[in-house]
């Protein structure tokens, strides 16, 4: 049967996630303050009061009154990766995990890891070890918090490239603050007690200046009071019950204008300020090179982390769609940066001008642009749409446009002429886009200036209006290009939503029929190689909870990473904080009861990853995979039940059949035995002998055949126990009565204890074991001898003694007597083939009881039952029934 | 007074054979039947005083005849049971049968079986008008009319539920009462799942009434299946 049915207490408790680590981070305003003193002093107090910490990772720098500090605490060894041939040291997490400690300290927490670390921030690790459910103090910096970035390097003037976001600050379960006024830290640093990290030396003289330091302690003191301010916010909201949802304020971000980093962070920390949620889009237009590309997408990602809703859209009118977009979502306040502001050439509006248009009713916010960062290098590539040829065809098509017209050359008009060249540039950008129509343009000008304007073979131009007509002509190319070529662009893109809808819609079909794993994989397979031409691996966890890949998906993959997903529920990989640069994406196939697996997808074209409409198509396929898993997996379980109780039905059956047409013949043998007997007493004839000869011998071959079947009936497995609750006293005496004369040659002493506890167990299958153990003790002990019966409560069991006065036990194993077919001497005159003592065992194991013998002291042999005790039952109080 | 009757309805003629010997040796005159069906055609025309039923029959299950006979016919029914599993027996107890024997069975235990069915089937008919006293054993006396018991002499404080757990088993004395039967009647229809406080009462009353409550005399445990009072 399988464990699901009937789900164990323990693993459920066990599969409960455990409760969240604490996080405790120590801020300061600026390096030196004494973070890291002040963490590991409080790290020393936790272990003095007998908690396990350990340090994870701390750089004294030296400082002896900080390196006094480590003294006692248990310091985990670093962990060496190699990079571009050096050795670098870094915080091992796995040694963390694997120890389990109480409370690690890991200094430095916007630590950027070197690559291959399984994280590449140390905030990621953190992370992690919260989740683990292991308390963390760290240390951080005012000038590391994601949104204070900005602010923190205009103040200062140094760039700090290493950040948190500030989530991680804001949900930290506590901050201290280490403060230090700016004054002692110039004198701490002059007298050479603050260590300084290479870089921030050379630009110690910029930041280590007094007016840097008080600005920098108000920006910490801030932060801070708004932590706490929220906090307040949060606890007054809980009391009073009062939801505060009255302004529908969301706040929509447009990338694509350069300074995305900056943007981002801007619009994250204005959604934060409005409590508002927020959305990132980028009109993806066909034009921006891979460059640029790859910078907004990575921006959408950084979106993604502070919280936004992430969206490409693609289309010619970027106004009109983010006005729908802003519509749609309910969204109020725009935010673009400066350039977007920007129109890009005179005449044109600006999209804020074009939006102010098309949706009054949205209030448009132009951020800021980024400080003294230089702007992404905006690289220009031409249209996708018809890139890869039309340069052949467009210029042997002006070619044999201007031979067809050589021999009409003052017949038509110049001006429809023109035309004529003006259709085929027009054919060009439709074809072939806008460079090859750009090109038809300058080509058609050249060759209509060489042939038909006079002077005729030759460049120059008599007459000043044909300038016009060039001018319009490359106009007309650039234009209808463009057009052609963002129409085409939006229709790729909303061909490929379309398509990935599709696919989507067919694999749920198709995984709705699916009845193995194996096709799980293959239909996964077979619809992300057609959508985003991947190869994929499935990885499944087998009942021993081992991953393994399905046989059909040779994919090389990283097998510990395909754990780490599984374990913890999270994509790694590509696109992810998880080993960002793997080159494949790990999504765990999360369905409503538990992980099913991990689905590995490995894109040739490293970028589609980061697009954020193909990762959703991939979690959307990890999706319906794992949900097709469960359903096969509760389909197994539904046919194995069905399986057992059919099985256990003709075991059943079988067994019955055979005791009906055993005992059939045989209650007709020894009753009409027994009739002959009577029959032959009443006549005084001799041959009564052998009548009761027959009778007995039919009565042996009944106890005989009672006990095969008992053994076969239990040993079959599937023994349904009728368990109840049974006085000690009427087990044993229906064991007693059960027997009837066999035990009348033998004074019985019943020993059981008043305050013994019931039993627990199947009455019909404990009086057949105290049946057998007295059966013994009469057959192997002398006529006369006393049997012992005992019944008592002792260390949590219930034991029940059976001892007899006999000659003992055989020498030996005394556990050798319960194997079947073992009988104390080999040839005996003692009737039994040895099954006795097997079926006792064998009752007790279904019990969970214990059955053992052994020599009593001062002679004959003891056997005991040991019964686990168990909390007796509730009875309904009855006031009269008090004894 | 005319010969008591008794009809055994067997499938396997070896066995109607000494069964039916064992019978005539108590005096009954026997008829015999191998089916359900000629079963109930000698059942209703025989008016049998005591019925031997076997559960498992060629055409049909012995429970459904019984059922099929309880709705116009009180006889007493002892059953034979080949199965080894305790749910058949208490089917046919819940169905209305008096007693079982398991196959195979010896002849005196059948024929004390009968007599005692006799007697309880002769008892009801005359005793009643003796009194309300129903003596158990030599020592226990109960006074159905008072509502009290005495055990030598002396009176004996029983709980309500423990006097009507008595009361109940003294109503069908001799024959086995399923746990079922008994929660019913006693606890109500609620309790019928509940056998532990049957169990519990049980050997409360034992503890009262039994010389020596492992080994009870009149207070018999039919294991797995219910209780008898003898």
């Amino acid at each position: 049967m399988d464990d699901d049915l009937r789900p164990d207490p323990d693993a459920l408790l066990a599969a409960l996630p455990a409760p969240r680590g604490k996080l405790k981070l120590f801020f300061g305003a600026a390096p030196g303050v004494g973070k890291t003193y002040a963490m590991l002093a409080e790290a020393q107090e936790k272990r003095a009061a007998g908690l396990d910490v350990v340090v994870g990772w701390v750089d004294t720098h030296g400082r002896a009154e900080t390196e006094a500090l480590l003294a006692g605490l248990d310091v985990l060894p670093r962990k060496q990766i190699a990079y571009r041939g050096k050795q670098v040291a870094e915080f091992d997490i796995d040694a963390v995990l694997a120890r389990r400690p109480a409370l690690v300290v890991v200094d430095e927490l916007p630590h950027s890891n070197a690559p291959g670390s399984r994280h590449p921030k140390r905030w990621q690790d953190v992370d992690e070890l919260l989740a683990a459910g292991i308390d963390v103090y760290s240390a951080m910096n005012v000038q590391h918090l994601d949104s204070l970035n900005d602010v923190v390097s205009g103040v200062t003037g140094v760039a700090v490239a290493e950040t948190v976001p500030d989530h991680v600050f804001d949900r930290a379960s506590e901050v201290r603050l280490v403060d230090l006024p700016p004054d002692d830290l110039l004198l701490r640093l002059a007298a050479g007690k603050v260590y300084l990290p290479e870089v921030a030396e050379r630009a110690a003289g910029h930041f280590f200046r007094k007016g840097n330091l008080i600005a920098l302690r108000e920006l910490a003191l801030r932060r801070l009071a708004d932590r706490v301010d929220g906090q307040m916010r949060a606890q007054r909201e809980v009391q009073s019950r009062a939801p505060v949802w009255a302004t529908s304020l969301g706040v929509l971000l447009v990338l694509g204008h350069g300074d995305e980093d900056s943007a981002v962070r801007q619009a994250a920390r204005l959604a934060r300020a409005l409590s508002a949620p927020w959305h990132a889009v980028w009109v993806d237009r066909g034009h921006a090179g891979a460059a640029a590309r790859s910078s907004v997408l990575a921006a959408l990602a950084q979106a993604a982390e502070q919280g936004a809703h992430t969206l490409v859209l693609a289309g010619p009118l970027p106004a009109s769609l983010i006005a729908d977009y802003a519509r749609r979502h309910n969204l109020s306040l725009l935010a673009l940066s400066q350039r977007g502001n920007r129109p890009r050439w005179f005449w044109r509006t600006s999209l804020q001008q074009q939006l102010a248009q098309r949706a009054p009713e949205l209030n448009c916010l132009i951020l800021a642009a980024g400080e003294r960062r230089p702007a992404a290098t905006t690289g220009w590539r031409w249209p996708r749409a018809g890139a890869g040829g039309g340069w052949w065809q467009t210029t042997l098509a002006s070619l044999a446009l201007t031979a067809a017209m050589l021999p009409l050359r003052g017949v038509l008009d110049a001006a429809n002429l023109v035309m004529l060249y003006l259709l085929l540039v027009l054919l060009a950008a439709v074809r072939y886009g806008r460079a090859p129509a750009a090109w038809a343009a300058v080509l058609s000008v050249a060759l209509f200036d060489f042939f038909f304007v006079a002077p005729h073979w030759s460049f120059a131009v008599s007459d000043i209006q044909y300038l016009i007509t060039f001018a319009v002509m490359l106009t007309v190319g650039l234009v209808a290009g463009q057009l052609v070529a963002s129409q085409r662009q939006s229709a790729a893109q909303a061909g490929q939503r379309e398509a990935h809808t599709r696919y989507l819609y067919e694999m749920a079909r198709e995984l709705g029929s699916a009845l193995m794993p194996e096709q799980v994989g293959e239909i996964t397979g077979r619809f992300l190689r057609a959508s985003l031409n991947a190869q994929i691996s499935l990885w499944l966890p087998d009942a021993e909870e081992q991953l393994e890949a399905l046989p059909d998906t040779p994919l090389a993959v990283d097998a510990a990473l395909v754990r780490w997903s599984f374990d913890h529920q999270q994509a790694a990989g590509q696109g992810t904080h998880t080993l960002p640069d793997a080159p494949q994406l790990y999504l765990p196939l999360q369905a409503p009861m538990r992980t099913r697996g991990v689905l590995v997808v490995a894109v040739p074209d490293v970028l589609a990853l980061a697009d954020p409409d193909n990762r959703r198509l991939c979690e959307a396929v990890a999706a319906l995979a794992a949900q097709t898993l469960e359903r096969l997996h509760y389909i197994e379980v539904a046919q194995q039940t069905l399986l057992s109780m059919e099985s256990e039905r003709l075991r059943h059956s079988l067994l019955a059949a055979l005791s009906h047409d055993l005992r059939t013949p045989l209650t007709a043998l020894s009753g009409n035995a027994e009739t002959l007997l009577l029959a032959l007493q009443r006549g005084g004839r001799a041959e009564q002998e052998q009548a009761a000869l027959l009778l007995a011998q039919s009565q042996r071959i009944t106890r005989l055949v009672t006990n095969l079947l008992e053994m076969a009936r239990l040993q079959a497995g599937g023994v349904t126990l009728h368990q109840d609750w049974l006085p000690a006293d009427e087990v044993i005496g229906t064991a007693i009565a059960a027997l009837g004369s066999v035990l009348d040659a033998h004074p019985l002493q019943l020993d059981i204890d008043p305050a013994c506890p019931m039993l627990y167990g199947d009455a019909i299958l404990l009086e057949r074991l105290l049946v057998n153990l007295l059966e013994n003790a009469a057959k192997y002990s002398p006529a006369g001898s006393p049997i012992r019966i005992s019944a008592a409560a002792e260390d949590g069991r219930i034991l029940l003694r059976v001892a007899d006065r006999g000659p003992g036990l055989p020498p030996g194993d005394p556990a050798r007597l319960f194997d079947a077919f073992s009988r104390g001497e080999r040839e005996s005159a003692i009737s039994g083939v040895g099954l006795g003592l097997a079926i006792c065992r064998t009752i007790a194991d279904v019990h969970g009881a214990r059955l053992s013998a052994a020599n009593r002291h001062d002679g004959g042999a003891c056997f005991i039952l040991s019964l686990p005790l168990r909390p007796p039952p509730a009875l309904d109080f009855d006031p009269e029934n008090l004894p | 007074m005319h010969a008591l009757t008794a009809l055994i309805i067997e499938d396997e003629a070896a066995i109607r054979r000494f069964v039916r010997s064992a019978l005539e040796d108590e005096g009954y005159r026997v008829f015999e039947a191998d089916t359900v069906a000629r079963g109930l055609i000698e059942a209703g025309t025989r008016k049998p005083d005591v019925l031997v039923l076997d559960l498992g029959l060629p055409d049909g299950d012995g429970v459904s005849l019984l059922l099929d006979l309880r709705s116009w016919s009180k006889v007493p029914v002892i059953v034979l049971s080949a199965r080894v599993d305790e749910v058949d027996k208490i089917a046919a107890l819940d169905a209305g049968a008096d007693d079982y024997l398991t196959k195979p069975f010896g002849i005196g235990e059948l024929q004390a079986r009968v007599r005692a069915l006799q007697r309880r089937r002769s008892g009801d008919g005359s005793d009643n008008g003796g009194g309300s006293l129903v003596r158990l054993g030599d020592t226990v006396t109960v006074d159905l009319a008072n509502r009290s018991v005495s055990r030598d002499g002396q009176p004996l404080h029983l709980t309500q539920l423990e006097y009507r757990l008595l009361a109940t088993l003294l109503a069908h004395r001799g024959k086995v009462l399923t746990h079922r039967q008994l929660l019913q009647e006693v606890w109500g229809p609620g309790y019928v799942e509940h056998s532990h406080y049957l169990r519990i009462y049980m050997a409360h009353l034992r503890q009262k009434l039994e010389a020596d409550p492992a080994q009870p005399r009149f207070l018999r445990t039919e294991t797995g299946v219910g209780y008898r009072l003898l």
